[in-house]
């Protein structure tokens, strides 16, 4: 067997594993380590196939962002696992169904005449080749215009994002430090005029109305 | 392989780098600028749109030129439409200055967001490529989302903006799947090489025609035809005034524009099926929009409907080009499309204007009954507002009756003649409810008497944009011709 293919089997040993686990852990953060370890291990996979910059950008953008938000939240809501797992037996067929759909429908694809194994080009590229650079270069000449589109489209998400929510919420209780100190007396005193004296009342009402 | 690149010519492209420029450094002075001094804001967006005017005349010179590896086309077409949209977005920005100030709604976001959907339809009305026109129509769409909501107390807004952004994003979704399909079956993203590909007969025609219903599904859905018109109404009444002012108007240029690019340009070869997709769009949106607007009581919703309406005498005109080997008949099909949609565009500036001059701080005049007896209040106003109702409802020696006029003149001519008279037909039917304006306006007593409050620039536009919606009624020549010349050196 050649160092590639065993290196090929323990990696997907791994990712098999970590999917599995990330739909069996009962703690939620194990859970969502498990799917870091089963995104590592795809990252491995595609760099077995020489696609080193899906492989970067796979550990750049979900392990790097989207896990860290998400045990973030996972960390800040609290979960009742018990609650979680208390219909895992009554919602598995439906998942397994799902699960075996698309797996019918993968085989579908990959047996069709587009996208089966003899269909797709199956060379190895030459040495020193990075896919990297040749993705960067297509998109730094041939496709530099929408790609410049594309930056301007983050620019508008990013300015509607601020626009529409930094502002004076109606309801926010904030001290205004400038304010405060430039309070004067009269606004906060108030002199009440009123008798000095005052007559009681009964002792009947005092009893109903007081209580 | 670095080596035989060669850089792209700019020169082409220079209004959208311009106006890219020009947004970011308004964003920037706007930070350090105050309340009081936004006006200074608004001054630099209207400076950088008629320096962006001056660019497009300089670089007009009548040839096509393709840039950006094919994915960019500066021709004549181009360079009309946008100067059209250059003129249509600051007279939007000068009619919403005072509405906006009045509700503190005047934010540096609302120039810069502006100018950014101006950018993206400068982009879809350049597009040479699929992926151009997608991006360019996000970057207007999330612009005018963003901009919907603006206003963040009120619930009707967000409302809007969320309907707006939900069924935009479906729509945005089809045309993509429709983009994609039109790739796996050509080979090429680009508009000239799909063309080719048709051409030459080596596509899936199946496939083909299963991406062209979901790309004319998309276009519909940004230009509001029945049956894809569920948001028009509720976004223009929830949207603030001067927001549904902007999107009312300019967008449809940049909407036929891509309708053009995708449909004549691209996918000529399939034109017996969008005909007749577009027919069936056509005829529903004449049909529904004429009849629901007379059961409307807030003029934006009727504004609404009888947007639906107009898109549907665009479409007529759209698919009125006749396949054969005589161009001219086609010419004057796509030429009378382009003449409606600018003046639409003229049309709606000055309706949605008129509502946000009625309007002042605190009030806003939404309802039929706030234009009772304007005649009594502003003579000058009530006859802009009879212009523009007349001109809309297609009463001759107006820019809307020449626009119609043309229109069914090349359906007719294409031989659809059962559709021209079902158009004619409920353009009658519409009249009943611009009229209905008239009256309110001149016959019925006024509920409100307060002065009408507006800035003399607002004023002065205003009265030049009923001028113009006569003028062009009684030279309709000129914006005739200078459309079809426009399309004549472009096709």
């Amino acid at each position: 067997m050649e160092f590639k293919t065993f290196v090929f089997y323990v990696v997907a040993a791994i990712l098999v594993f970590a999917a599995l686990r990330t739909i069996t852990a009962r703690n939620p953060v194990h859970a969502a380590l498990f799917l870091v370890l089963a995104f590592f291990s795809t990252a491995a996979i595609w760099m077995l196939l020489q696609a080193e910059f899906l492989a970067i950008i796979l550990i750049m953008v979900y392990v790097g962002a989207v896990m860290v938000l998400f045990l973030f939240v996972v960390m800040m809501l609290d979960i009742d696992i018990a609650r979680l797992r208390h219909r895992f037996w009554s919602y598995l067929p439906l998942g397994a169904m799902i699960g075996l759909l698309m797996v019918a429908e993968m085989a579908l694809v990959l047996s069709g005449k587009y996208f089966s194994a003899a269909a797709l080009p199956g060379q190895t590229m030459p040495e020193g080749y990075s896919n990297t650079k040749e993705l960067g270069r297509l998109l730094y000449t041939e496709f530099v215009f929408p790609f410049e589109l594309a930056s301007v489209i983050l620019l508008v998400g990013v300015i509607a994002a601020v626009m529409l929510t930094l502002r004076q919420r109606k309801d926010t209780k904030y001290q205004n430090p400038s304010e405060q100190l430039a309070v004067k007396r009269n606004d906060r005193v108030r002199l009440v005029k009123m008798a000095t004296e005052k007559d009681l009342p009964a002792e009947s009402e005092v009893k109903e109305g007081g209580q | 392989m670095l080596k035989n690149f060669i850089p792209p010519d700019l020169f082409p492209a220079m209004p959208e780098i311009f106006l890219v420029l020009m947004a970011c450094v308004i964003l920037l002075v706007d930070a350090f600028l105050g309340r009081t001094q936004r006006w200074i804001v608004a001054a630099l967006t209207i400076v950088s749109l008629i320096g962006c005017a001056l660019i497009t005349y300089q670089t007009m010179d009548g040839q096509v030129v393709l840039t950006f590896s094919n994915m960019f086309v500066d021709d004549l077409l181009a360079d009309f439409l946008k100067l059209m949209l250059y003129l249509a977005v600051i007279v939007v920005v000068i009619y919403s200055r005072d509405y906006l100030v009045a509700r503190q709604l005047d934010k540096g976001e609302y120039y810069v967001l502006v100018l950014f959907a101006t950018v993206g339809m400068m982009v879809m009305i350049s597009a040479a490529h699929f992926l151009t026109i997608y991006l360019g129509l996000e970057l207007l769409s999330l612009s005018l989302y963003a901009l919907v909501a603006i206003d963040r107390d009120s619930p009707k807004a967000t409302e809007a903006a969320m309907k707006y952004f939900v069924l935009g994003a479906l729509a945005s979704g089809l045309l993509l799947y429709g983009m994609s399909m039109v790739y796996g079956a050509t080979g090429t993203l680009e508009i000239g090489g799909v063309a080719q590909a048709l051409h030459l007969g080596v596509a899936n025609k199946t496939v083909l025609v299963f991406g062209l219903v979901f790309i004319v599904s998309g276009v519909a859905f940004k230009l509001g035809a029945v049956p894809f018109h569920m948001w028009v109404p509720d976004v223009y009444q929830g949207a603030p005034t001067p927001i549904t002012l902007l999107i009312a108007s300019a967008p449809k240029l940049a909407a036929y524009a891509i309708a053009m690019r995708m449909l004549v340009y691209g996918l000529f070869e399939l034109a017996e099926h969008w005909q007749s997709m577009l027919m069936i769009l056509a005829v529903l949106s004449i049909a529904l929009g004429n009849l629901a607007a007379i059961a409307q009581t807030n003029i934006k919703r009727m504004l609404a409907y009888s947007t639906i309406s107009h898109m549907g005498f665009m479409l007529l005109a759209l698919m009125s080009g006749v396949v054969g080997p005589d161009k001219h008949f086609a010419l004057n099909a796509y030429s009378s499309a382009m003449y409606y949609a600018v003046a639409y565009v003229i049309m709606s500036l000055g309706a949605f204007g008129m509502i946000l001059l009625l309007s002042r701080a605190g009030y806003e005049a939404e309802h039929l009954d706030d234009l009772k007896g304007l005649n009594q209040r502003s003579p000058w106003f009530a006859a802009v507002m009879l212009a523009i109702m007349f001109s809309m409802a297609g009463v001759p020696f107006f820019v809307g009756f020449f626009a119609k006029f043309s229109v069914l003149l090349a359906a007719v001519d294409a031989g659809h003649i059962a559709v021209a008279v079902f158009a004619v037909m409920f353009s009658l039917i519409g009249a009943f409810y611009y009229l209905r304006v008239v009256k309110l306006m001149y016959f019925d007593a006024p509920v409100d008497n307060a002065p009408i409050q507006a800035s003399l620039d607002m004023r002065f536009l205003l009265s030049l944009n009923g001028a113009a919606v006569a003028l062009f009624g009684i030279f309709p020549d000129t914006l005739i011709s200078l459309c079809t010349y426009a399309l004549m050196r472009s096709l």
